[in-house]
Parts: C-alpha cells; sequence; structure tokens
C-alpha cells in the first residue's frame, strides 16, 4: 500500500543484509554511482570532446580548412565519416577541429559568469544591508530580460567574433551565479563557525576567504558544470545567427548554420554536427547532476 | 485593492526602468564608440568624414555628458519614444509595433503547445505504474533541454517540408505556415516546463491528502487531475511568467530559420547593423513583457489556489 502511495521512493539500496561500517557503505554507493553507464558514458564523451580540441590531429588526417571540391557533397562512407560539404571538405574534421574554438568559448563564457557572479553573490551576502538590496535589484532585472537578449545587446556594442560572444555569454550568466552564490553565503553566514572565527578577531576579509568561500562554493560549482552545456548551446546558438567565427574557422554553430543551403539534398551536414552538439551538452548536465550529489538518477 | 494595485504599479515602472538604465549602461557606457559603430556598418574600411562624424554626434546628443544624454532619453522613452533606428531611419517604436504581432503569434501559440506537451509528459509520467515507461518520459525533458533549437528547426524543416511535403517551409502566411516554428519554439519550453511539474506532483503526491483521497477509494486519475494537479501547478505558473520572455527572445532564432517576419528578424537585422537604439527598444520590450506577463500570472495564482490572497502574492513576490 505505502508503495502505491509513494511510487517514487526508491528502493532501499543493498538490502538488509550483514552490517556493514558507514565509512566502507559511503565508498562502495559512491564507487556504484561512479560506474553507473550514463555517467561513464558522459565522461567518455566529454573526454573524447576535449581530445578533439587539444589534438585533432590524432582523430583526422583530413584538412578542415581547405577540400577537395571534386568530392563535394559526399553522404558519410568509410573515407568521410559525416561525408563532405559543397566544397569537399571533410565534415567530420571541421566538427573535430571546430570543437576547439566553440569549447573554448564556452570556458570563456563560464569563466566570466562563474567570476562576476560569485563576487557579486559573495558580497551581497556577506555584506547585507543597502548592498544587498541594490546589489540583488540589479540581479532581479538581469534575470527578467531573457539571456539570449541581453547576449545580443552585449554583441552589438562588442562586435562580432567567438570571443565577443563568448563574453556576452557570459554577462548573460551573471545573475544566475550571483543569485546561487548569494543563497549559498547567506546559508553559511549563520553558521557558528562564522562567529566564533568573528569573536576570535579574525578580520572580515578572512572570514570570508578562509571560511565562507570553501564552505559556499559547492552549488557554485555544480552550477557551472550546467552552465558549461548551456554556454555551447548558447554560443552556438550566436553563431548560427551569424555573429560568432568569421568563415572558414569552423565552429559547431556555424557548421550547422552552413549547411543550410543544401538542407534539402545533403541532410547529413545539420544532422551530424547537430548530434554532437547534442552529445556534449547531454554529457555535462549528466556530469553536474553527478558532481550535485544527486543520487536518484538511476542511469 | 487599491494600494494593492498602487504597489504592483510601482513594482512594474521599476522594472521597466531598471530595464532601460541596464540597456544604456550596456549599449552607451561600455567602452565602445556608438558613432563609429554606426558609420562602420556600411562596410568595411569606409572613410569617415569628420564632418559628418560631428554632425552624427550632434544628432545622436553623444556630444552632451552622459547623465544628460541618459535624462534626455529616459524623458523620450517615458513618453513611449525610443529614437529612430540608424540603418533605416524609421522611428524605433513603430518599427516594434509593426513585427510585434507575427512575433506574439506565434509565441503565444508555442507557449499554448509549450504547456500541452510539458504538461501531459508530467502527467503521464506520474500516472503510469510502468516502470520503464515513467524512466522514458522522464528522460525526455533532459534531452529537450539539450538540443540546440535552430537544429530541431533545421531538422523538422529537411523531414517535413523537404522530404515528406507536408508543409511549407517558409514564409510567414496561414496556420500552416506557423505550425512547424512553433513546434519548434515550443521544445525546450516543454522541456523546462515537464521537469518543473514533475518534480512537483511527485513531492505532492507524498502528501497526506492523497493517502486520504486514495482511502477514500478515488480512482488514479481522479486524485492525479482533482487533488495532485491543482496543487502541483503553481511552480509552474511562476514558471511561465518568466517563459513568455525567453520564447519572444527564442524567436530570434526560429524567425531566422523559418525565415519568417517579426521580432526576432528584426533584432537579428539590428545587430547585425549594430542599430544601438533598435536593441535598447527591444530590450525594454522584453521588459514590458515580463511585467505584464508576470502581472497575468499574479492575479492568477489565488484562482489556481484560494490558499493565496493578493497580499501573500506581494509577499511571495519581494
Amino acid at each position: 500500500m505505502t508503495e502505491l502511495i509513494t511510487p517514487v521512493a526508491p528502493a532501499p539500496p543493498g538490502g538488509p543484509a550483514e552490517p556493514v561500517p558507514a565509512a566502507e557503505r559511503r565508498d562502495r554507493g559512491l564507487v556504484r554511482r561512479l560506474l553507473r553507464p550514463g555517467l561513464v558514458v558522459a565522461i567518455a564523451v566529454v573526454s573524447v570532446a576535449l581530445l578533439w580540441a587539444f589534438v585533432p590531429g590524432w582523430f583526422t588526417g583530413h584538412d578542415p580548412i581547405t577540400g577537395v571540391p571534386a568530392q563535394n557533397l559526399r553522404p558519410p562512407g568509410a573515407d568521410h565519416w559525416f561525408g563532405t560539404d559543397h566544397l569537399g571538405r571533410d565534415l567530420f574534421a571541421r566538427v573535430v577541429h571546430g570543437s576547439a574554438l566553440s569549447l573554448q568559448a564556452a570556458l570563456i563564457a563560464v569563466l566570466i559568469g562563474l567570476l562576476a557572479g560569485s563576487t557579486i553573490g559573495l558580497l551581497s551576502g556577506f555584506a547585507g544591508g543597502a548592498v544587498d538590496d541594490v546589489l540583488m535589484r540589479v540581479v532581479d532585472v538581469l534575470l527578467a530580460i531573457p539571456g539570449l537578449l541581453l547576449s545580443l545587446a552585449v554583441v552589438t556594442v562588442l562586435g562580432f567574433g567567438t570571443v565577443n560572444v563568448a563574453v556576452a555569454v557570459g554577462v548573460a550568466s551573471v545573475a544566475t551565479f550571483a543569485r546561487v552564490m548569494r543563497g549559498e553565503v547567506l546559508r553559511v553566514r549563520q553558521a557558528t563557525y562564522i562567529e566564533a572565527a568573528f569573536a576570535s578577531g579574525v578580520r572580515w576579509t578572512g572570514v570570508l576567504r578562509r571560511h565562507v568561500l570553501p564552505n559556499s562554493a559547492g552549488p557554485v560549482v555544480v552550477l557551472a558544470a550546467l552552465e558549461f552545456g548551456q554556454a555551447i548551446l548558447a554560443v552556438s546558438a550566436l553563431s548560427f545567427l551569424g555573429f560568432g567565427a568569421a568563415p572558414p574557422a569552423p565552429e559547431w554553430g556555424s557548421l550547422i548554420s552552413e549547411g543550410r543551403n543544401h538542407l534539402a539534398t545533403s541532410w547529413w551536414l545539420t544532422t551530424l554536427p547537430g548530434l554532437v552538439v547534442i552529445a556534449v551538452v547531454l554529457a555535462t548536465s549528466r556530469i553536474s547532476r553527478a558532481l550535485g550529489g544527486d543520487g536518484s538518477t538511476t542511469w | 485593492m487599491g494600494r494593492y494595485l498602487a504597489r504592483r504599479l510601482a513594482q512594474a515602472v521599476f522594472v521597466l526602468w531598471a530595464a532601460f538604465t541596464v540597456a544604456f549602461a550596456l549599449l552607451y557606457l561600455l567602452p565602445s564608440d556608438p558613432v563609429a559603430i554606426m558609420l562602420d556598418s556600411g562596410g568595411e574600411g569606409t572613410f569617415v568624414d569628420p564632418e559628418q562624424r560631428a554632425e552624427l554626434t550632434a544628432r545622436y546628443g553623444l556630444d552632451e555628458p552622459v547623465h544628460v544624454q541618459y535624462l534626455t532619453m529616459l524623458a523620450d522613452a517615458a513618453r513611449g519614444d525610443f529614437g529612430v533606428s540608424i540603418s533605416t531611419g524609421a522611428p524605433v517604436r513603430s518599427m516594434i509595433v509593426e513585427a510585434l504581432p507575427e512575433t506574439l503569434e506565434l509565441a503565444g501559440t508555442a507557449l499554448v503547445l509549450a504547456l500541452v506537451l510539458g504538461a501531459g509528459t508530467a502527467l503521464a509520467a506520474t500516472y503510469t505504474r510502468r516502470p520503464w515507461l515513467r524512466q522514458l518520459l522522464l528522460a525526455l525533458p533532459p534531452l529537450g533541454v539539450s538540443v540546440p533549437t535552430f537544429w530541431t528547426g533545421l531538422l523538422l524543416l529537411q523531414l517535413v517540408s523537404f522530404r515528406w511535403g507536408l508543409l511549407p517551409a517558409m514564409g510567414d502566411d496561414g496556420v500552416r505556415a506557423l505550425v512547424l516554428p512553433a513546434i519548434t519554439l515550443a521544445l525546450p519550453t516543454a522541456a523546462v516546463i515537464a521537469q518543473v511539474l514533475a518534480k512537483s506532483l511527485a513531492l505532492t503526491w507524498s502528501e497526506p491528502y492523497i493517502g486520504t483521497a486514495r482511502a477514500k477509494g478515488v480512482s488514479r486519475s481522479g486524485i492525479l487531475l482533482g487533488h495532485a494537479a491543482r496543487n502541483a501547478a503553481i511552480p509552474v505558473l511562476t514558471l511561465v511568467g518568466v517563459t513568455v520572455g525567453n520564447l519572444v527572445a527564442g524567436s530570434v532564432i526560429v524567425e531566422t530559420v523559418f525565415s519568417r517576419a517579426g521580432i526576432g528578424r528584426l533584432t537579428q537585422a539590428a545587430v547585425g547593423a549594430q542599430d544601438i537604439p533598435v536593441v535598447q527598444g527591444l530590450v525594454v520590450l522584453a521588459a514590458v513583457i515580463f511585467v505584464v506577463v508576470n502581472l497575468a500570472v499574479d492575479l492568477v495564482y489565488p484562482l489556481v489556489d484560494p490558499r493565496i490572497t493578493r497580499a501573500r502574492t506581494l509577499a511571495v513576490a519581494s
């Protein structure tokens, strides 16, 4: 009966067999969580994407920039895994070489959001009072404006290019980081050890650096992992709109965009790079869930 | 009621003012030269005539001190005047008003679709007793938020329009041309709604009154729709307040993919031409949409859950 009422309750892990010491049980649970097939695949996907970015030569011998015009618009096959585009360039080589730009842009975006956002959140939550009020009203307004529009406004001023797009995506995520950081700081600030640190004469900068920051960073790191996937999506969207990398440089969003002109005849030009983006974004969100200590995911 | 309205109005005005100010700070105070951007948009290596430059600077009031510029623009904006577009010379307001109906139609259709799809997925996942089906349904939302919108649109174009020839690929006339863009725009939103509602339903499902209803012999679907859904709907309602603005912003991509006219195309063109007054007008438009939708959502809260009075809505909001 209980099972019918709460169908979402997970089955107790293991079962009530022989008693195991707590530490050992925790380790075993951790190992089992790390070996979940979904997480293993996710880590593999992200590792491969990173290797593509650093050592593209290991994965493809084709040139991503100059193609063989005689071999244009070939469907995927043994020689060209992802087919070729209208200039006879190997699409797989372009995806592999494109990962450097795409991942780099996403990384810049997350770093900007993380640094600016957590600084604002830290100050706001720690200072409290009027500082908190003013900063949080600004954050509220930034959250009210859709992120994509905010990024586009920044791109308007900074101009086009991968780095500018990355900065724009980062600026749009500052408010989210600030919110999460502030929430954590408010929670930590209540703790007795903060009071103890103040009482024993530690200066506020020391309390902030040595006690508040380390104890409130966890959820922000989880958010950063999640935002990395979202940044890949946002950067590729802005590139798709034509504000990112200038041709012929390969970048995931602009690769998909280039395939638009051959949609009716060459399905692989848009479909395959898109699948790569989806795989990487899904993988980062799975990893972020594992970092967040979500044990309820069974895959 | 009077005090409630006054307070809401003050909040709305504050959000609009703050959005305007943020846009001003971004567009005019960042270390950039608006006049250079305006003159440069013609092409590479354009020769800039100093006289023309001075004339433009004076016309847009950029030779004034920053606070004078800001106050002049704010006063104009308060009267609904957002200046003229740099690339077309048309008033920004009439450009936006002209493009808005197309996009509202698209975003409205997408919102309805997203609510139906999202709520349907979450309700089905909660209703089913088959674990594999629940797992499958709950795996859809994380997938939905990981797919680039433009990719979904292009894939639909490829299959539905080109391969099967079922629906028109582009254009903006008729209901048939609205189907694919609306689906494309709705999917990521549907995924978020499904995620939030499924979580909220799972929480509601363990409430004592669900057990009571079950003990009284209410059917599973009766409990789900009559008791759980209404209580679980509050977080979704809050989400809708944020979602509408995102749908309008998302039209930038969808309207580009499907070659439709509207706010999205206007935005894309404005950013492409670095048309600062238009972009500023669009940011304020987003704030207007946010304010209007959130006011509507606040008025709906007490209808869904009578325990929420207007006074408490305010307490939650602030």
